[in-house]
């Protein structure tokens, strides 16, 4: 459900690059998510269809590139994905791990004319 | 053509939780985002807090939630100075939903505020307040399995209360396995297993919330 106000402040952040680029018309944005952040593609599509609408970014193309969430074990420094019920090291099975990918939410790029 | 923009999403957000947070240091204020799911024991615990705090320290409270003003009204009955946010259908509290709460509160007679977010494990862990702290609330009944459902929640809080202790006799829930599952991707964390029902664990959790202001 956050997917509105992610939406509506990702739209409000590519419309700004957008004026400073003095743009027309923006074709495609590059989107950065992190799996832990729970955030749904499909979602922010749907919102972006309707809040986009009369904006320079209407019928932009959404790209997402989805960072799974990855750990680092602190004590033999394995890095290994993390499991959806299983938080411990594959390697020497510690549970002292960092979280060290999954958290990103960000805009990489965008595409104008 | 082709424009890098390597811009935090939230990065709107998080300017106005930095200009709420500018708000509460000048005005000596000890700010506690407090977030759980539905029926964790939020207002429980805030209530519990602030009956406990009385004539130690002046605490607010800032209750955000959907709709209603149910546990506005709960602890206005303590005599604390309460604002309610109705976030009209948003299911978390944002940082400028906040600021505009904030101009209802007497800032400078509080020293601490503790803000009840929208109950939801998922969406309140993105959006910073401009708070000092996190706690997340987790009671036994949701079971001990929630850090693998919601480990971005999780992994952000600074202390995790876990609440309803009394009911431990008929649930399976594994409090060690559970605190050790968090504390292993969240070393910082502090964990409070606690009753409000029976008040158990909750002097433990004051004494150290008191300590942490003192901190400050």
């Amino acid at each position: 459900m956050h997917e509105l106000a992610i939406t509506q402040s990702m739209l409000d952040l590519v419309l700004k690059q957008a004026e400073e680029a003095e743009a027309e018309k923006v074709g495609k944005i590059n989107l950065v998510i992190g799996e832990m952040t729970g955030v749904v593609g499909r979602c922010v599509q749907f919102y972006f269809d309707f809040l986009s609408k009369g904006t320079p970014a209407e019928g932009a193309a959404l790209n997402f590139k989805v960072i799974p969430t990855t750990a680092r074990c602190r004590d033999c420094h394995e890095e290994f994905k993390l499991g959806e019920f299983d938080w411990t090291c594959p390697h020497c099975q510690s549970n002292n791990i960092e979280i060290t990918g999954g958290k990103e939410l960000f805009v990489e790029s965008i595409e104008v004319e | 053509m082709e424009i890098k923009v390597v811009k935090d999403i939230l990065g709107a957000n998080e300017q106005i939780a930095r200009k709420n947070r500018q708000l509460f240091d000048s005005n000596r204020v000890f700010v506690v985002n407090v977030m759980a799911s539905p029926g964790a024991g939020k207002t429980s615990v805030i209530m519990e807090t602030i009956k406990r705090l009385k004539g130690k320290t002046r605490v607010g409270v800032v209750e955000g939630d959907i709709s209603s003003s149910l546990d506005a009204e709960a602890i206005s009955k303590e005599e604390v100075p309460v604002v309610q946010i109705n976030t009209g259908g948003e299911c978390h509290l944002d940082a400028n939903m906040t600021a505009t709460a904030l101009g209802d509160l007497p800032l400078k007679d509080i020293d601490l505020l503790l803000i009840e977010n929208v109950g939801n494990l998922v969406c309140p862990a993105e959006f910073s307040l401009g708070e000092d702290l996190r706690i997340l609330i987790s009671s036994t009944p949701e079971g001990d399995d929630k850090p693998f459902k919601y480990p971005l929640m999780f992994h952000e809080a600074d202390v995790v209360l876990i609440n309803k202790i009394d009911l431990l006799p008929y649930l399976k829930f594994d409090v060690d396995a559970f605190s050790k599952t968090i504390k292993g991707i969240n070393r910082k964390v502090e964990i409070f297993p606690v009753s409000c029902t029976t008040g158990q664990g909750i002097d433990e959790w004051v004494d150290w919330i008191l300590g942490r202001m003192g901190q400050k």
